[in-house]
């Protein structure tokens, strides 16, 4: 074990899934048209004035009670100042001292044993809009010629939560991270997904020695995108540091941007001097008590939660297998799938994960029968049937019936023909060479697609080379 | 209470104001004055007054999530400086912003 | 049969809605006097920003302020950075006032985004006062306040944040009203300090206030910070029987109110007593001697983040430049006056790291202070009246070299903006032949109250709003 350790801290942006944006009632569509979803309030013409959206605070209060976080009773919105051409009031309400979510603690089974991460906050903004960078060098913002704004984007509601440095490493904080995105998926708040962008994180990533009390210089690693390369990009970053330090230098507070297809990290143009945000309670909005009706309302629209189910299937499974269960939200099928737990846990994880299929839409019963007869079934069958498995009013034995072929009728003049064209190997089968049968079995399964069964063959070829 | 020519430099930095020369002097001179008349706030000891940023005691003031039509694209762009399609155009950032 | 011609400097707009409805004039005709009258006597005082050609409503016509946002009228909030700027919305109180009839004829003047107590901040020049054209009409709504005392509009909104209706109109010699917080919409206004704005009526006489703020008042679900608004009542009453009235004994005794001021206002407390009621003495010693400081805290506070939207990209004026921050800072130095330039520095620099404890926190706390003052006060009196300017109107150019002057101003109206109350100024009398105004002030949605006290006052003064040389 290295005498290093990682301090690794998160910062997760999530979209959520609301109609209408945060404070005005634009529709939230991003594959339109630029600036089509555009009113006086996003666009902040002079005297266009903000009115929250509900179901944006409900949804953020849902997620603070499946985080654990205690709920403000009083929270409000501030404004945070500064000038970009995404910024259009020239101010972002976002909130500041008093988040409706505040601490809390959020539990991450591991193979050890749980990991309690602690939530500092979890707090309701307004996304930025869109700029887009024209012209210049490789598309690259320095020497871009001019930047295009699209506001269809801006004005969004967008969650933001932030851990405490408990995480140890990259592999924890990816853990924590698939965690939590299945937790906000299945609250129903946001799509959460990286590669549309609903979720994004950035890291504060730090080291210091084993035993060593507070913490050295942090670099912050921003845009985070790719559940593939999120644990390299901060195993790269944890080892650079460490190299920076036992080279006897000092790590400078920096920010990287991660490019998710590569993993690779760059660093950002430094800024010349610390941002002064002035942040101030936003007086064009009241505060917001959310009060027992509303939290007991969304108290009761949280489902079970996955990291408790995942601390249930520890006792049946392997820690990662059940851990891959219930982080692709697949748990539950296999819940209700009957037959050896093993085999219908790698079935779900590979075969059913490999299709596509949406586990809500299979029918447990009918998939624990497929489970049970795979022994018994060609490959390709089989594989077609996981295929199927989502179907409505998928069942699987009349679909078994009908694909496999078993009719002996069917079965037997192919055989003969088979057998007519290899006289060499009859003689040789005849002769005592068995392994030859599977020969034999393989022609018919060429000749049938691979859906000839194989029991069935077997029997008929036995049969017909005795004779 | 006298501010220095850098901190009206640096607000006006932070307000987006390229002032001139001669107004970096004004207003030094006007604010200076202004902030002297100001800062009598400070005598009182307010420690355990809480602050007022709102008159009335309104609170959970909000909408459904319901969506209402946009603005036609010739009323977003009615008063653009400049247009490029349908984006509005600014010159180059020249930097990476994110709030 | 020939009629009397319309005499837009006497009529109410009370009046004009019976001749309306009475079909003795046509709204054309009503509107075609108001033009003549813009035509005779706008190019001296210089009222309006924008004249409207054809009327967009049937009832009484309307001048509104150039901060309320007019849906395809130009709206400059008196800013070279908004000229030219054309609202594809309307505020909400212009959408009320369309769906009550009122045409409009045009937008007033005013300080440039209503920080000024002259219109001398205006950046399309100042207006001038129809009493004495030397003078300034008080400001930032000078505009709508000579409009309608120099019989330009029968009546007109003008929006306060610590003044801008009550001075202009004690400086013009008619009604003005700056109703509770939240009373009326905020949306569409062309924003100063949003927790201290409010939109609100200059009329000549006290019904004409309760008329037109019953047209604009109510909750808004557009501006979250309104609220449901008491039925209004049209005053009718002439006697002030059982009313207290607390005279703020700071407000009296302030610094640089002018005897000939002091004189009109105590005359109206005399006539108080001689209508019934019970006249007494109050004490807002921190309001008046904090409320200054504070209000120039607060306000430029968030006028500095609410004039951060102009930044030459959606709208609004634009400077050339070739990159964006450049171009940003080079657009709001040259389209923003000396005043939002000075207010905005000195709102970022009490917001700025540092000094947000010492500047704008303390200043809302010294608002606490200020509403629990002012809450006290209301135990025992149902109004309280003070002068609402110290002075008179004044000469163009007297104080627009001394900001602090200027500021000085407004220390009489700006504790209860403080605190979100109501404020009414009826005319009381005159100084040196300039009006002289009296402001009352009311608990919170406390409009009738003011609109009864003032209402009986006004009887009992019997000022003549037609200012003398016009006569």
């Amino acid at each position: 074990m290295t005498e290093w350790e990682p301090v690794i801290g998160l910062e997760i942006h999530v979209h959520l899934k609301t109609r209408t944006k945060m404070f005005c009632a634009c529709e939230v569509v991003y594959s339109d048209p630029p600036n089509s979803h555009t009113c006086p309030v996003c666009l902040a013409h002079p005297g266009a004035l903000p009115v929250p959206n509900l179901l944006a605070i409900e949804h953020t209060v849902k997620l603070g009670l499946a985080l654990g976080c205690e709920i403000a009773t009083r929270a409000l919105f501030h404004r945070k100042n500064y000038f970009y051409p995404d910024n259009p009031k020239g101010y972002q309400i976002s909130q500041y001292d008093v988040p409706l979510c505040g601490r809390g603690v959020f539990v991450v089974p591991k193979p050890g044993g749980d990991q309690q991460v602690g939530i500092t906050r979890a707090h309701l903004e307004e996304d930025a809009a869109k700029n887009v960078h024209i012209g210049g060098a490789g598309g690259r913002i320095g020497g871009s010629a001019h930047t295009n704004v699209d506001f269809n984007r801006g004005g969004t509601p967008l969650l933001e939560i932030v851990t405490e440095p408990d995480l140890r490493s990259a592999d924890d904080a990816k853990r924590f991270l698939q965690l939590l995105r299945q937790t906000i998926v299945e609250l129903g708040i946001s799509d959460a997904e990286m590669e549309k962008g609903t979720l994004r994180a950035d890291a504060n990533v730090s080291v210091r020695k084993r035993g060593e009390a507070g913490y050295r210089t942090r670099t912050e690693l921003k845009n985070m995108n790719s559940f593939n390369f999120i644990a390299r990009g901060m195993q790269a970053e944890i080892e650079r540091q460490i190299g920076v330090w036992e080279a006897g230098g000092e790590v400078v507070q920096q920010t990287f941007d991660f490019d998710a297809a590569s993993g690779a990290l760059t660093p950002r143009r430094s800024k010349e001097e610390a941002e002064d945000y002035r942040y101030f309670p936003e007086p064009d909005l009241v505060p917001v008590e959310p009060g027992d009706q509303l939290v007991e309302r969304a108290r009761a629209a949280v489902p079970e939660l996955p990291g408790t189910r995942l601390r249930r299937l520890e006792a049946e499974l392997d820690f990662d297998l059940a851990e891959g269960l219930v982080t692709s939200g697949r748990d539950r099928l296999y819940a209700r799938t009957p037959g050896d737990r093993r085999a219908v846990a790698n079935v779900l994880m590979n075969e059913l994960a490999g299709k596509g299929i949406d586990p809500e839409a299979v029918d447990g019963d009918e998939l624990g029968k497929l489970v049970g007869a795979r022994a018994s079934l060609p490959r390709p069958v089989f594989a077609e049937a996981i295929a199927r498995s989502g179907d409505e009013g998928f069942r699987a034995e009349p679909y078994l019936a009908e694909v496999a072929v078993t009719d002996v009728g069917e079965l037997g003049p192919l055989i003969d023909t088979i057998l007519a064209a290899n006289p060499g190997q009859v003689a040789a089968f005849r002769g005592g060479k068995d392994g030859l049968l599977g020969f034999f079995v393989g022609q018919v399964m060429k000749e049938t697609g691979g859906k000839a069964d194989p029991r069935a063959v077997n029997e008929l070829l036995r049969a017909k080379l005795a004779g | 209470m006298a501010i220095t020519r850098e901190q009206v430099l640096h607000v006006a930095k932070l307000a987006h104001l390229d002032l001139t020369v001669e107004e970096v002097d004004r207003f030094r001179e006007q604010l200076s004055a202004i902030l002297d008349a100001v800062s009598k706030v400070s005598e009182l000891d307010l420690a355990d007054v809480p602050p007022t940023s709102h008159p009335l005691e309104l609170v959970n003031v909000w909408r459904d999530d319901e969506p209402s039509p946009s603005l036609p694209l010739d009323d977003v762009f009615a008063n653009a400086p400049e247009r490029d399609g349908d984006f509005f155009r600014v010159p180059p950032t020249g930097e990476v912003r994110e709030p | 049969m020939s009629r009397a011609p319309i005499d837009t400097l006497r009529l109410t707009a009370e009046e004009a809605l019976g001749l309306l409805e009475r079909k003795e004039v046509s709204a054309r005709e009503l509107w075609d006097a108001y033009r003549a009258a813009i035509d005779a006597r706008d190019e001296e005082l210089h009222c309006f920003l924008t004249h409207v050609d054809e009327p967009n409503g049937e009832g009484v016509p309307i001048a509104l302020k150039d901060v309320i946002g007019t849906k395809g009228i130009e709206t400059t909030a008196g800013s070279k950075i908004l000229k030219g700027f054309v609202p594809v919305y309307d505020s909400t109180v212009a959408r009320r006032c369309k769906d009550a009839g009122l045409a409009t004829l045009g937008k007033t003047n005013t300080d440039e985004f209503a920080m000024g107590s002259s219109t001398e901040n205006s950046a399309f020049g100042p207006s001038r006062n129809p009493w004495d054209p030397s003078r300034v009409p008080g400001g930032s709504g000078g505009g709508s306040a000579a409009a309608v005392a120099g019989g330009l509009a029968p009546w007109a909104l003008g929006s306060d944040t610590g003044g801008s209706i009550k001075q202009p109109a004690a400086l013009c010699g008619i009604v003005g009203l700056r109703p509770t917080y939240g009373t009326v919409s905020r949306y569409g206004i062309v924003a100063f300090a949003s927790s201290l704005d409010q939109v609100g009526p200059t009329t000549k006489t006290v019904r004409d206030c309760a008329l037109l703020y019953r047209i604009i008042a109510g909750r808004d679900p557009n501006d979250s910070t309104t609220a449901d608004v008491p039925a209004v009542e049209l005053p009718e009453r002439e006697d002030l029987k059982g009313v207290r009235v607390g005279v703020p004994r700071q407000m009296v005794e302030a610094e640089g109110i002018e005897p000939g001021v002091r004189d009109a206002f105590e005359r109206t407390l005399e006539l108080a007593r001689e209508l019934g009621a019970e006249v007494g003495e109050c004490e807002l010693p921190l309001s008046v001697e904090y409320g200054l400081p504070c209000y120039y805290l607060v306000a430029p506070a968030e006028a500095s983040s609410n004039l951060s939207r102009y930044d030459g990209v959606r709208y609004g004026l634009r400077a050339p430049d070739a990159g964006y921050h450049e171009m940003v800072m080079r657009t709001r130095d040259e389209g923003f006056g000396d005043e939002p330039k000075r207010r905005i520095m000195l709102g970022t620099y009490a917001l700025s790291a540092g000094y947000y404890e010492a500047y704008y926190g303390q200043a809302q706390k010294v608002r606490t202070v200020i509403r629990r003052e002012h809450a006290d006060a209301f135990e025992r009196f149902d109004v309280l009246v003070s002068p609402t300017s110290p002075t008179v109107a004044f000469e163009l150019g007297a104080k627009t070299q001394d900001p602090l002057a200027m500021y000085a101003n407004d220390l009489l109206t700006i504790p209860s903006c403080m605190a979100g109350l109501p404020g009414l100024n009826v005319p009381c009398g005159l100084s040196e032949g300039l009006p002289v105004g009296l402001q009352l002030i009311g608990p919170q949605f406390a409009e009738n109250t003011l609109f009864a006290v003032g209402h009986a006052l006004e009887r009992a003064i019997g000022f003549d709003y037609v200012p003398k040389r016009l006569r």
